[in-house]
């Protein structure tokens, strides 16, 4: 028997009175938190200070330009999953600042491990939304908050490309993003991102050098050879002002269940597999209408 | 009948305060404390009975008392406290005593307190760790590696004796106006240590939901491992701000070295900690909600209350500590000339 309210009024009856749940809520204990960092390292406050940092560099030096972000969904979680390049990449700053700014809603974009372990910069990149790519991380975030999640299934595989290999995608990992996202329940939203791979191409990559520092790659770039002379080290860290344009694909959904301790491994690597050659394919297709690397 | 209870490490924080909490319950008949040192609380009705450190009079007294309920407390997680082999008696050798002493005894409801520790400290750590969540890396000190073993031994009972429930708590980092770690320690400094451009997140646990999550534990006969931990992660930087304190940043390279000199000149900062200060962890605390436990303080709670008791204690000074006398224990409790009110 359902309670009387407004709209069904009280009948002659007399009822007897289930006191719901939701009627005594848990005393909220007191939590004197002192600044805005959320769990994942995430503060609102410092996402702020990027945007405006960024923004001027998205309108006026890459010119960004997003097709198909309505298909980007407004509320519930989503993977969102791009190709990755350029020596620092400049995709993922670029998607998460349009995601932000066009659809109001944060993002929170995985990343090796590597970043933690960088003083400054380990910190610097959590607290504006970078997270520690674990499959627990990304599972809680999309199921349980039902947040934007970005990764690059390249891994660094996709920015240790040189300059005569770009556009050509890597190997998608091992296809975790794909399990992650059926087990959440969400569906994947490939990305195909065009001009970051000129913004700061990589010509050749000093292995023996990677590998003593422990990094994935050791680039040589164009960037330290022209802005070099101009701005000394620091000219490694500017990005070519290359035109980024980015094609937001269908979103792709699962059909299973989610929350299934495993899923058809040949299912995953199918899946997965679809999204990269839809990925390439867009890409291929970008390029055959970009008339200019700078214009677009 | 009532319930009877074996509390090990009675002369340790946590011993005494379980010893405590069990005494306030009517439902419990008889409470033996085991320990190398004397209680440092004073206690009721408390048998203390002191043993060496790892027990090998155990046997004998499970036999004697027919205890139902053991709480095992005495788990070494301070690694500045001894040395190690001092602490591979205690954990290690004493947790396997134990537990040889209750296979095939009257036990049925086993709690030990082990710690967050276990789960180790590695950049490649989820954000939450879960009980299920296996470390991301082998075990880097002793503290951990102890541990392990000891929880090793306690999985092992569990198997063994499927007719007795064993629950292990791994808690978080404890904070308390009472308690002593090196967490709290570092807090109290005039200014807190971190290192250099990493600011990461914690976890704290009040000092009574510690004790309140054992006894919740033993109440409810759970089995199992919990995850205790207070609600909400918060930066390192902001614990100190909270605390009214500021951070000195020390060097990211050759931290270990710097440690050291703090050590020389009687700051210890465990090398558990270190790891902690670079890249924090954080515990999936749902499991034991789910089973019914509330907690009194979320995480930066815990800070604060911790903070508070500190300012008060700094004004007013430290509480005289009691000095456990065993014939005046043994005069209140047994001597015909005390009046006993029911």
């Amino acid at each position: 028997m359902p309670r009387p309210t407004a709209e069904a009024p009280r009948t002659g009856h007399l009822l007897p009175v289930h006191v719901p749940a939701e009627a005594s809520p848990e005393p909220e204990l007191d939590d004197p938190r002192r600044s805005d960092v959320d769990e994942w390292g995430r503060s609102e406050r410092m996402r702020e200070l990027a945007r405006t940092l960024l923004g001027p560099v998205y309108d006026h030096w890459f010119r960004v330009e997003w097709e198909g972000l309505e298909k980007i969904p407004a509320d519930g979680g989503a993977l969102l999953v791009a190709n990755h390049a350029a020596a620092i990449p400049s995709d993922a700053p670029v998607i998460m600042h349009g995601i932000e700014t066009e659809l109001q809603r944060p993002v929170y974009g995985l990343a090796d491990e590597l970043f933690k372990k960088v003083p400054i910069v380990g910190t610097l990149w959590s607290r504006s939304g970078g997270v520690l790519a674990h499959p627990d991380n990304a599972y809680r975030l999309l199921r349980h908050q039902q947040q934007l999640v970005l990764v690059f299934p390249e891994g660094s595989k996709g920015p240790a490309k040189t300059f005569d290999e770009r556009y050509q995608l890597r190997r998608f990992g091992r296809a975790g993003f794909v399990q992650i996202a059926m087990r959440a329940g969400v569906p994947v939203v490939p990305i195909a991102v065009v001009g970051a791979e000129e913004s700061m191409p990589m010509l050749a990559n000093v292995a023996p050098l990677a590998k003593a520092l422990g990094l994935p790659y050791a680039p040589i770039t164009a960037n330290m050879l022209v802005f070099g002379p101009l701005l000394g080290p620091l000219g490694g860290l500017v990005h070519f002002p290359a035109k980024i344009k980015l094609r937001v694909l269908d979103p792709v959904h699962f059909d299973v269940p989610p929350d299934q301790p495993r899923y058809s491994r040949s299912r995953i690597m199918d899946e997965a597999e679809a999204i990269r050659q839809q990925i390439q394919e867009a890409l291929y297709d970008m390029l055959r209408t970009r008339r200019s690397v700078w214009r677009g | 009948m009532g319930k009877r209870v074996l509390v090990t490490g009675l002369g340790t924080f946590w011993g005494a305060r379980v010893a405590k909490a069990l005494e306030a319950d009517p439902e419990v008949d008889v409470i033996v404390g085991l320990d190398t040192k004397d209680p440092l609380v004073e206690l009721e009705r408390t048998e203390f009975v002191r043993s060496d450190e790892n027990y090998s009079i155990l046997s004998r007294i499970v036999e004697a008392t027919e205890v139902d309920t053991i709480v095992h407390t005495f788990l070494v997680v301070d690694s500045t406290l001894m040395r190690g082999r001092t602490m591979h008696e205690i954990n290690v050798i004493g947790t396997m005593n134990l537990f040889a002493a209750a296979t095939d005894s009257s036990v049925r409801t086993v709690v030990v307190k082990s710690s967050a520790h276990v789960y180790g400290c590695e950049p490649g750590d989820p954000t939450w760790f879960t009980e299920e969540t296996p470390p991301q890396g082998l075990p880097r000190h002793r503290v951990e590696r102890s541990l392990l073993e000891v929880e090793g031994y306690v999985r092992d009972f569990a198997v063994d004796n499927p007719h007795v429930a064993v629950a292990m708590l791994r808690f978080s980092n404890v904070l308390g106006p009472e308690l002593s770690t090196p967490l709290s320690r570092l807090l109290e400094l005039p200014v807190v240590p971190s290192v250099f451009g990493f600011d990461p997140r914690f976890q704290f646990v009040h000092e009574d939901d510690v004790v309140r999550a054992i006894m919740f534990v033993l109440e409810h006969e759970l089995a199992g491992v919990f995850n205790v931990a207070g609600d909400g992660l918060l930066p390192w930087s902001e614990v100190a701000a909270i605390c009214s304190k500021r951070t000195v940043p020390l060097s990211p390279v050759g931290t270990g070295l710097v440690i050291a000199a703090l050590g020389a000149v009687g700051i210890d900062v465990p090398p558990e900690v270190t790891r902690l200060l670079r890249y924090g962890r954080g515990l999936d605390n749902s499991r034991l909600k789910h089973a019914g436990f509330e907690y009194t303080h979320t995480s930066a709670g815990a800070v604060q209350a911790f903070v508070e008791s500190l300012r008060l204690r700094s004004t007013v000074g430290p509480q005289t500590a009691y000095r456990y006398e065993r014939e005046v224990e043994d005069f209140f409790r047994r001597s015909p000339a005390v009046v006993r009110r029911p």
